[in-house]
């Protein structure tokens, strides 16, 4: 039971980290009908920049980590103003493409900085209580995960009522809904693409933390946990906020309950499912689910695929 | 005076559908602008609104002035500022969003009045105020259009466009939709009726124009346009026993009225 809990828990912090980076994909996707690959990549861009002013610089932490989200958020907008709006119209097929030229982009500046060494963050998780982590009841519960947490909850909860109450959250809807009838109300459409990459940037960032904080630090290979954030939305459905945060759920505890069940479960069945399963893993429960549901479990049906 | 001269569009580069249209809407009006489908209607409405570039069409000629002042290619939301506010062809409501919603979105240029408008729109249609929380998407085809009009009403327009109001509505709601435009007008607001339903159009409005593939073909105050034995013919199907349908094109005023304006 221990055991159980202990994979739920950090299943469902990698869940929190998914579902940042997988809503902003959905933003984006449902503001301009483009699939954005350069998500993952920001990520890890916003957790370089967050190192860069607390450690190279020398900022303090907080305002680091702040002031590196807020930048991760503008260089993502400037990404959109300079690459993406000049191809609103083209086909999708294109327009994701370009996405990946960015995503290599982004990556082969950032891993260029990185170079051999990860770097920290210069976050204070190392120093809390017993090396950053508690121990309830025999589980060990890591101050960056369980804060993981419940910044991505709040993130939700805001962003819900943003699009719910708000001016421009409520025009954001409307404009995925019907961007003409959007136009017609007066609507800056190139605004809301905007936003949308705005609020997928910073949401990115807070990502890129998480995966990147305490002893976790920042490598090269960062990037491959943001990365499954993809699978999260193709089985939530690339239209779908609550999708890309079920998605997102599924693929942590999937990834949770692997790390901790699969030799249990080799010795089972008698023989190996090799050392790489965990990251394999969620890449199988997308086929499934797209074999029984090609749009996603919350996708619009008519949703084009690449 | 809303002021079209001489506008001609080009769809896609290539496709001419606008040759040269010319119209004028004083101020404080009523004017329809009738046509068969495909004349052109919508896109005039799209080259006054700003709405051609998603449509991939370029206005290549001609200039577009609001009280004197030239809004030629202006940009939707600076459109909606400058007091032109538009129901789009088939309502185009957000129908996944709320009634109210549906509203504060017509009001998206004009927040600081946002609520006392959300009242005047509710006060002015009963069948919205009860359901202004409920899905917009649950309402029917009459009531949808109520909510088309109100939305385009937020913005405390001085000009309003309508495109089709009545279509796909039954006789009795068309005569609703008809007296809402006279009560719209008589609060002070410009409005441009475009309307295949041209009995109702031409009843309601002061003076109407008739558009053929991209041209206006004629234009009269309506009443003149009601009695017209043409226009009773081809657009109010009010064609004497036994005569065979012309088209309109052989039809002398037509010709006549062509020559006149070359
Ligand atoms: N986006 C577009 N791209 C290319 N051609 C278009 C486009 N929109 C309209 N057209 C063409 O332009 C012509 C005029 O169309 P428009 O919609 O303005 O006519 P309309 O008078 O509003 O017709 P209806 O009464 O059917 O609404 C038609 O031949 C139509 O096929
Ligand atoms: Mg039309």
């Amino acid at each position: 039971m221990t055991i159980f809990l202990q994979a739920t828990v950090e299943g469902l912090s990698l869940a929190a980290i998914y579902s940042l980076v997988a809503i902003g994909f959905v933003l984006i996707y449902k503001s301009m009908d483009v699939l954005s690959f350069a998500q993952p990549a920001l990520a890890v861009v916003g957790a370089g920049i967050i190192s860069s002013l607390a450690v190279d610089r020398g900022i303090p932490f907080w305002l680091a980590l702040i002031l590196g989200i807020f930048l991760t958020g503008v260089l993502s907008l400037i990404i959109e103003r300079t690459f993406l709006r000049p191809m609103v119209g083209e086909p999708v097929f294109s327009v994701a493409i370009l996405t990946i030229g960015i995503d290599i982009l982004l990556r082969t500046v950032l891993d260029s900085w990185i170079g051999i060494n990860p770097r920290y963050l210069g976050d204070p998780f190392p120093t809390f209580g017993n090396f950053g982590a508690i121990n309830v009841g025999g589980v060990n519960l890591k101050f960056l995960e369980l804060t993981a947490l419940v910044t991505a909850i709040l993130i939700i909860l805001i962003l819900s009522v943003f699009f719910k109450r708000s001016k421009y959250g409520v025009a954001m809807r409307a404009t995925s809904f019907d961007q003409e009838a959007a136009l017609a109300q007066g609507i800056n459409v190139g605004r809301i693409f905007g936003l949308a990459w705005f609020i997928a940037g910073i949401l990115a960032a807070f990502a890129g933390f998480f995966i990147t904080g305490g002893f976790n630090t920042l490598g090269q290979f960062s990037f491959l946990i943001a990365l499954r954030a993809l699978p999260a939305v193709v089985i939530g459905g690339l239209d779908s906020i609550p999708g890309a945060v079920v998605g997102s759920i599924i693929i942590g505890l999937t990834q949770g309950y692997v790390a901790y069940y699969q030799i249990p479960f080799e010795n089972l069945i008698g023989f190996s499912l090799g050392s790489g399963f965990s990251l394999l893993a969620p890449y199988l429960i997308m086929f499934v689910i797209l074999i029984f549901r090609p749009d996603g479990l919350f996708g619009t049906e008519e949703v084009e695929r690449v | 005076m809303l002021s079209v001269q001489n506008l001609e569009v080009v769809y896609q580069d290539v496709i001419l559908v606008l040759r040269g249209v010319s119209f004028e809407i004083p101020k404080g009006k009523i004017v329809s602008l009738l046509g068969s489908n495909g004349s052109g209607k919508t896109t005039v409405i799209r080259s006054i609104t700003g709405l051609l570039d998603i449509q991939n069409g370029d206005i290549t000629k001609g200039t577009i002035s609001v009280d004197g002042e030239d809004i030629t290619n202006f940009n939707p939301s600076k459109i909606v500022e400058k007091g032109i506010a538009q129901v789009l062809e088939g309502r185009r409501i957000f129908s996944e969003l709320t009634v109210v919603e549906n509203l504060r979105l017509g009001g998206h240029t004009n927040s600081q009045d946002i609520q006392s408008n959300i009242e005047k729109v509710l006060d002015m249609f009963p069948i919205l105020k009860q359901r202004s929380k409920g899905e917009a998407g649950y309402l029917s085809g009459g009531e949808q259009q109520m909510l088309a009009i109100g939305r385009a009403l937020m913005s405390d327009p001085s000009y309003l466009l309508l495109d089709e109001p009545s279509l796909g509505l039954a006789p009795k709601l068309v005569d609703q939709i008809a007296d809402l435009i006279k009560e719209i007008n008589e609060q002070g607001v410009t409005v441009l009726l475009v309307e295949q339903n041209a009995n109702m159009a031409l009843n309601v409005s002061d003076h109407g124009y008739i558009m053929e593939t991209g041209n206006v073909v004629m234009d009269n105050p309506s009443e003149v346009l009601l009695k017209d034995e043409d226009v009773r013919e081809f657009y109010l199907g009010l064609n004497p026993e036994g005569t065979k349908r012309k088209s309109f094109k052989d039809v002398k005023h037509y010709k006549r009225k062509k020559r006149w304006l070359s």
